[in-house]
């Protein structure tokens, strides 16, 4: 092909089964997915309506984590009917299907976009499409992700592909040395900010440049998984070092000469020099504060020194209603300095910011610190293997000491659809993707923030800048006589 | 899939930008294993009172607009969470076109997948259309497909509108995806094995 490449096209053009038309439409191989219990079901039953069988059902991973209860006490019971129904009839699908089933008592278990890196599921260069939208979060691993509905999941099961239409590429670069406490969810909370909630419609964004290597694997992840809040409809990134020094050895990762293989063929993925760009967007993350939403809707969000800004700024007209509405729903008032905001609930959880480097950010803010009274805080780790891990270090004891709740691993808050739902007026720091009404529970209140701007909202009991809070407040080491 | 040829009725305006899915279709209404019972989860929040009964400033609830059969919608329609479940619910209230500025991705293709016609204009051809319908009187709205036209029934206004070949044609003759892709899995399987060749850790 003549021409300088993106590293979206050749993804793309490597799958391409046959092009269906001559406007982009084409035929795209699918390499893997991940099934969870909620957004599958349909699916299935249509391939048993078509008496049609898996195409392949090695590449598929099916994990319970949107439902299941995330209580301390791990049990394969689901206090919800239809949670149950839903459950069952996953393992009767893993059964029927063949496909491999991690369950609620499976020590794999976790929210599926933590889980699948976790098991190497996920390689460079593939196309990977499961039902839940932030299956953008494996562009951190150098596939190709993102989300489908449950019509293409039953396409992908019945065929291996998806009918696909090749989208518009947008560059997202990253320049600069953040400043202390910003993370990269503050980073694409900014990002999101500045081009809104639909500025990446339609578009495939590849991130890239030299901060964006400065991350660690994990906080790409959070960037990749939270781009979908400004309309990705994909993501990619080029897979460098740390990312092949993550995937090797995980449990579904290639090993001996196939690693070195394989090793060889990542290394070329990226874009061209020269590579075109329908869109460009330059970040100096030297610039970001640290971020909180004000409103209902993920762009509505501010540095956390700033204030509730008035709708009246809005220049379009139907922005300035969605901020009165959201405010309305909010219960704020235009100039509320916004670290002024009492929180009844704080959450540590997602598959944006539930990842152990998340829960030793938060923890380094909590040790030696206590919950604010009245305020309920809840931690639920990414994975039942990160829960693991985080109590291996200590960080599950920070956490204990503080007064969060240690719960184990699932979706839970950030969406609700188990029994950790939010009443009306609870008003929470989140360290989740949504902040939609009704999101964590009707007539309940959501602000996105980082992890550590969760952890430092629950001691303090109100919306906090993390970076205004002194030097951990460890208890005096005892004297020593000698 | 039901076909979609030309359909007429009512047009209920709804213009707020980035209308979520969680919007569309709230949680308590996830889960089912089936798609049973979804007309009744559209906009439920909006749309019915703590009480179960109809909210009467609710757009869908105000006389003229219980049967429409079209939404003229913000941009960014249906962002967020991935769930089908919106659009089924969508179609199963009757709802047979939207009319908006953009449409969330995830979400345009769920609607593709259920013969929802997404038809997408220039802000203020939109904006003409829906500051018409937002009279009951003047509400009905003609959409013909075959000719990429939308009319606006009381005033006679038409806007063409562009649709994808393939879609229109899957639209049009209410074409299952899976059973057309079928269809080709020789293909699909020769490319597998180059896939794989070129791809060995891929096996």
């Amino acid at each position: 092909m003549a021409g300088p490449r993106t590293l979206y096209d050749k993804i793309v053009d490597a799958h391409t089964v046959r092009a269906l038309d001559d406007k982009g439409r084409v035929l795209l191989y699918v390499d893997r997915t991940i099934l969870n219990e909620y957004t599958s079901p349909q699916a299935f039953s249509g391939l048993r309506e078509r008496g049609c069988k898996v195409w392949n059902p090695a590449a598929a991973l099916m994990v319970v984590d949107h439902v299941n209860p995330t209580t301390p006490r791990r049990t394969a019971d689901m206090p919800d009917a239809g949670a149950a129904r839903q459950a069952a009839y996953f393992a009767q699908n893993a059964r029927d299907f063949g496909i491999e089933l991690i369950d609620v008592l499976d020590p794999r278990q976790g929210i599926e976009h933590v889980v699948a890196p976790e098991q190497g599921l996920v390689l460079p260069g593939m196309v990977v499409a499961a039902g839940d939208s932030h299956t953008t979060s494996y562009a951190a691993l150098g596939a190709l992700g993102f989300g489908i509905g449950t019509s293409d999941i039953e396409h992908y099961l019945a065929t291996q592909t998806l009918v696909y239409r090749r989208l518009k590429t947008m560059r997202i670069t990253l320049h600069g040395v953040p400043g202390l406490g910003v993370t990269a969810k503050d980073m694409v909370m900014e990002v999101i900010r500045r081009i809104g909630a639909d500025g990446a419609v339609g578009h495939a964004v590849e991130f890239d440049g030299p901060a964006l290597s400065a991350l660690s694997v994990e906080e790409r992840m959070t960037l990749a998984n939270m781009i979908v809040e400004a309309g990705a409809r994909g993501a990619v990134m080029t897979p460098d070092t740390k990312v092949f020094r993550y995937i090797e050895g995980r449990p579904r990762a290639p090993r001996g000469p196939l690693w070195d293989r394989a090793l060889a063929a990542w290394t070329v993925l990226t874009s061209d020099p020269g590579a075109r760009f329908d869109r460009s967007f330059a970040l100096d993350v030297g610039e970001v504060a640290p971020m909180v939403t004000w409103g209902t809707s993920p762009d509505q969000a501010a540095p956390v020194a700033g204030r509730v800004p008035a709708p009246e700024a809005e220049g379009d007209a139907a922005r300035r209603c969605a901020a009165e509405r959201a405010l309305a729903y909010m219960d704020l008032r235009p100039g509320t300095p916004l670290d002024a905001i009492p929180i009844s609930h704080a959450f540590i959880g997602s598959c944006t910011n539930a990842r152990i480097e998340d829960l030793r950010d938060a923890a380094r803010v909590l040790a030696g610190r206590t919950v604010a009274p009245g305020v309920r805080a809840i931690v639920v780790p990414g994975s039942t293997a990160v829960r693991a891990q985080a109590e291996a270090e200590g960080v599950a004891e920070i956490f204990r000491q503080a007064g969060f709740e240690w719960r184990q691993s699932g979706c839970s808050m950030c969406l609700a659809m188990n029994d950790d739902v939010l009443a009306p007026g609870d008003r929470c720091a989140s360290s989740t993707n949504r902040n939609f009404e009704g999101r964590q529970g009707a007539g309940a209140r959501t602000h996105l923030m980082s992890p550590a701007m969760v952890a430092a909202a629950a001691v303090t009991g109100r919306i906090t800048d993390v970076r205004r809070l002194a030097a951990p407040a460890r208890k005096p080491e005892p004297c020593s006589l000698s | 899939m039901q076909p979609f040829v030309t359909v007429e009725g009512a047009a209920a305006p709804f213009l707020l930008p980035n209308l979520d899915t969680d919007v569309i279709m709230p949680k308590t209404f996830l889960k089912g294993i089936d798609r049973a019972g979804l007309d009744r989860g559209v906009f439920n929040l909006l749309r019915f009172g703590a009480g179960g009964a109809p909210e009467p400033d609710f757009i869908l609830n105000r006389p003229g607009y219980e049967e429409a059969r079209f939404l003229v919608v913000g941009p960014n329609f249906g962002c967020g969470s991935s769930r089908e479940h919106a659009v089924w619910g969508l179609a199963q209230l009757g709802i047979r076109a939207l009319i908006g500025t953009s449409f969330a991705g995830i979400f345009d293709d769920n609607c593709r997948n259920n013969g929802l016609l997404t038809i997408s204009l220039d802000p203020a051809v939109v904006a003409r259309i829906a500051a018409v319908v937002a009279q009951p009187e003047t509400n009905r709205l003609h959409i013909d497909l075959p000719a990429e036209v939308v009319t606006l029934a009381a005033t006679g206004e038409a806007a063409a509108f562009e649709i994808e070949p393939l879609r229109k044609e899957a639209l049009l003759r209410g074409l299952d995806a899976v059973g057309t892709t079928l269809a080709e899995a020789d293909a699909i399987r020769a490319f597998e094995v180059r896939h794989r060749a070129e791809n060995p850790w891929l096996a």
